[in-house]
């Protein structure tokens, strides 16, 4: 991780008919968070769209996003290597959890025993050692979450963006997945956007915080 | 004007970043939706026009260089020509009636209960048995020497010999009726099933309920309005489909005169060639007798509402259903079970040894029957086999592409597309088959494999369609994204997740379009030429000779394949797929 670059978000606005749903115009250091605070459905998750390359074309945006010197937003999806960890581990399914890693690390490594000896790497670094050939369905919501970590770690992401990640945890669960994803992030010098209407989140993050819609 | 600049920026070319790349599939999926309405409208446009052409006259093959209405008027001419028009819109409005009605009893009578599950199990399975398949076996039962008057006899009825009753081929057309309304049914009945998710129906009944209503009350006045008009599109295929039957009609349907498909098919094989102006001429009345049959069809659409409205707001509660909900059932269960025993009494009859009258079963089992029928089997079997596979890989591709560009421009055409895939099952086949078939003679196509792979397409590729297209829309795309964000190209993610993750859904589909194939009497005879057979063909001209035992094989046989196709579409990605829970349904 020696190409830790910070993320610059230029003057990005969404709207949808003509309606602004999110300005931001912020840059966001190697390592750390900013944190986009509003309720479901004012349109907080466009902007996670919008970086990582799925708006829908409903959307109207404008404003750069860049990534070091690179811009991102010519980019399309799969060259913008913005890793993205959704509410749900959304573990592919017909995928071992081995496998589930092995799929995202670089193509540069093409060797198959290279990728694996990598994503069995990855699961001993979150104490999965041995559980490669499982059933990803069978482990257990905190278990699904680091290989969720994991896999979005060895894909050598650019940033990461964090689309109320925790907000399907139990209360115990949440504060340790929380404080692995961040510790995580620091360690890595990612920028990283969460998105959340859990103010505990924002908190956690300590960064800086952007409003959305009227709470 | 600058912000709108900055959005083509933001958005690559304003479709999703990703796709309109060298990573994506460009052309292919570029074009598969023109492509697949061409292979949908294009025989059916040329078919008919080829039918149209004749019907005036117009046939340089046969000299015929002249537009004339003379064939309209010898067409009027024929002895009982109107009564076949008239057997053809009343058998297929009294079909569709009573499987709707039957339908809509026992859905509103049992939605949600437990013998709702338990028909869904049943009748799902029995979509694949062919409509030919069905028809031999309902007449295995119920003919006067068949099974039913077999075990009542001669305990209960005296008769040591067949009675002497026109039970099937009655002039009528009731037994073909049966026929039809017990195949109608399941796929009404699984149509229903995937139109249910899209209407509130549990709150709605709830709510009916709650207010004193009964089951079935609460049901029509509330779910049905929105889920019919899900529906419509198949039921309106339901009602073209019964006025145009032929492989059903021959096997159950009334003789002097036959529905009007039968008589046109007569005209159409007969020796002297000019009989063709006449068959297609005929093929015209069929569409306007098709035509007619919807334009009666909404107009009993418009009196159901009334009716349903009237009772509706004077508030009946009809709260005592019981009678009526036991009718729905009882028609749906009887459907099920005729179709589950006629295809036993096609098994019991094709190893049948010495079978006498009045025994309820034979005395001996052999493998005769079989052992004769195999060497004669191999070629119209292989024929089938490749027919089927060809049309519904093809069909399976085609609708990959075009969901995939769905997908791309997220346009999926709406309305329009859905209507386009349903024209080839509400315009009636025989009116554009006869002139598919002058196309297939034009093109040195007849009688050629590839020839009977589009015809079949033609009708393949709808239900292929829509048996794949849900599973593919209500696929959770934040799959894709977080493939794209690990870098993944969009071929890689198609094919390493995607395809994959729906393996079990583009089976079935396949296994869908297969059956369909399978099933297919006039796209096989018209452009097959006589040259190629398939087993549907085969069992449906055996059908006048009557032989009970080499039926049996035949119309097994007809009903075992998509039964395999089905099994293989289910175990294979169990297969693949073992230890994936999250894969199973």
């Amino acid at each position: 991780m020696d190409r830790a670059t910070g993320l610059r978000l230029e003057n990005i606005s969404i709207s949808l008919e003509g309606r602004e749903l999110i300005a931001v115009d912020a840059t966001i250091a190697p390592g750390e968070v900013l944190t986009v605070m509003g309720p479901s459905g004012s349109g907080k998750s466009t902007l996670i769209a919008c970086v990582a390359g799925f708006l829908d074309p409903v959307f109207e945006a404008s404003g750069r996003i860049l990534s070091g010197d690179t811009e991102l937003t010519s980019l399309p999806a799969e060259a913008r290597h913005a890793g993205i960890l959704f509410q749900d581990p959304l573990l592919f399914p017909h995928l071992s959890v081995l496998d589930n890693i092995a799929i995202a690390v670089p193509q540069r490594i093409s060797g198959r025993n290279e990728r694996r000896d990598i994503a069995r790497a990855a699961l001993e670094r979150v104490d999965l050692a041995g559980f490669g050939d499982r059933d990803p369905d069978t482990l257990s919501g905190g278990q699904k979450a680091r290989v969720a970590l994991q896999r979005v770690t060895v894909s050598e992401p650019r940033l990461l963006l964090l689309d109320e990640p925790f907000s399907k945890l139990d209360s115990a669960l949440r504060g340790q997945v929380r404080e692995m994803v961040f510790d995580h992030a620091r360690a890595a010098r990612l920028p990283v956007i969460l998105v959340t209407h859990d103010g505990a989140d924002a908190e956690a993050a300590n960064g800086r915080i952007i409003a959305v819609g009227s709470l | 004007m600058a912000a709108a600049l900055r959005c083509r920026e933001l958005t690559v070319q304003g479709t999703t970043p990703g796709i309109e790349t060298g990573a994506g599939f460009g052309p292919l999926t570029r074009h598969a939706p023109a492509l697949t309405i061409a292979v949908l409208v294009g025989p059916i446009l040329f078919g008919f026009l080829g039918t149209l052409l004749p019907a005036f006259g117009y046939l340089p093959g046969l000299g015929g260089m002249t537009f004339t209405l003379s064939h309209f008027a010898d067409l009027t001419d024929v002895p009982g020509i109107w009564r076949s028009v008239g057997l053809s819109l009343v058998t297929g409005l009294v079909t569709t009636l009573i499987s709707l009605l039957l339908l809509m009893l026992f859905v509103g009578g049992h939605l949600g209960g437990r013998l709702f599950g338990l028909m869904r199990r049943l009748l799902a399975p029995l979509l694949a048995v062919p409509h030919a398949a069905t028809a031999f076996g309902l007449a295995f039962l119920i003919a006067p020497s068949g099974e039913i008057v077999r075990l009542v006899s001669p305990w209960l009825t005296g008769w040591s010999r067949p009675p002497d009753l026109f039970i099937i081929h009655d002039s009528m057309g009731l037994s073909m009726i049966a026929g039809l309304v017990v195949k109608e049914i399941p796929f009404l009945f699984l149509v229903t099933l995937a139109a249910l998710p899209q209407v509130p129906h549990a709150d709605s009944m709830r709510l009916g309920r709650s207010l004193g209503y009964g089951r079935v009350a609460s049901f029509t006045y509330l779910v049905w309005p929105s889920l019919y008009r899900q529906i419509r599109l198949a039921v309106l295929a339901v009602l073209a489909y019964a006025t145009s039957v032929v492989d059903v009609a021959l096997i159950l349907g009334p003789q002097l005169p036959a529905t009007l498909p039968v008589r046109l098919i007569e005209w159409m094989n007969d020796p002297d060639l000019s009989m063709r102006y006449l068959a297609s001429a005929g093929a015209v009345l069929q569409l306007l007798t098709t035509l007619a049959a919807i334009m009666i069809w909404l107009g009993l659409e418009r009196l159901g509402g009334v009716l349903v409205a009237a009772f509706r707001d004077r508030g009946r509660r009809l709260a005592r259903d019981g009678a009526a909900r036991s009718l729905g059932l009882g028609g749906v269960a009887l459907a099920a079970l005729t179709i589950v025993a006629g295809i036993l009494i096609l098994a019991v009859w094709s190893v049948a040894g010495l079978w006498q009258f009045p025994d309820a079963l034979p005395s001996s089992l052999t493998g005769r029957s079989w052992m004769r029928a195999v060497p004669r089997l191999v070629e119209p079997l292989t024929v089938t086999l490749a027919v089927a596979t060809l049309s519904a890989g093809l069909a399976v591709l085609l609708t990959l592409l075009c969901l995939e560009r769905e997908n791309e421009t997220r346009n999926s055409g709406g309305t329009r597309a859905l209507m386009l895939l349903y024209l080839p099952l509400i315009v009636p086949q025989i009116s554009f088959l006869f002139g598919m078939q002058y196309c297939a003679i034009l093109g040195g196509l007849d009688g050629s494999l590839s020839g009977m792979v589009i015809a079949h397409l033609v009708f393949v590729l709808p239900y292929v369609f829509l048996s794949l297209s849900d599973p593919w829309r209500s696929y959770d795309r934040r799959y894709e994204t977080i493939a794209a964000g690990l870098g993944m190209g969009r071929m890689r993610t198609v094919f390493r997740i995607r395809l994959p993750m729906l393996s079990r859904a583009i089976l079935t589909a396949f296994a869908v379009g297969f059956a369909v194939s399978i099933g297919q009497y006039l796209p096989t005879v018209m452009i097959g030429a006589g040259r190629l057979t398939t087993i549907t063909s085969e069992a449906v001209a055996l059908s006048a000779g009557g032989n009970r035992r080499v039926i049996g094989v035949y119309a097994f046989l007809q009903t075992i394949l998509p039964f395999l196709a089905f099994a293989i579409a289910t175990a294979l990605p169990g297969l693949l797929f073992r230890n994936r829970r999250g894969l199973r349904v």
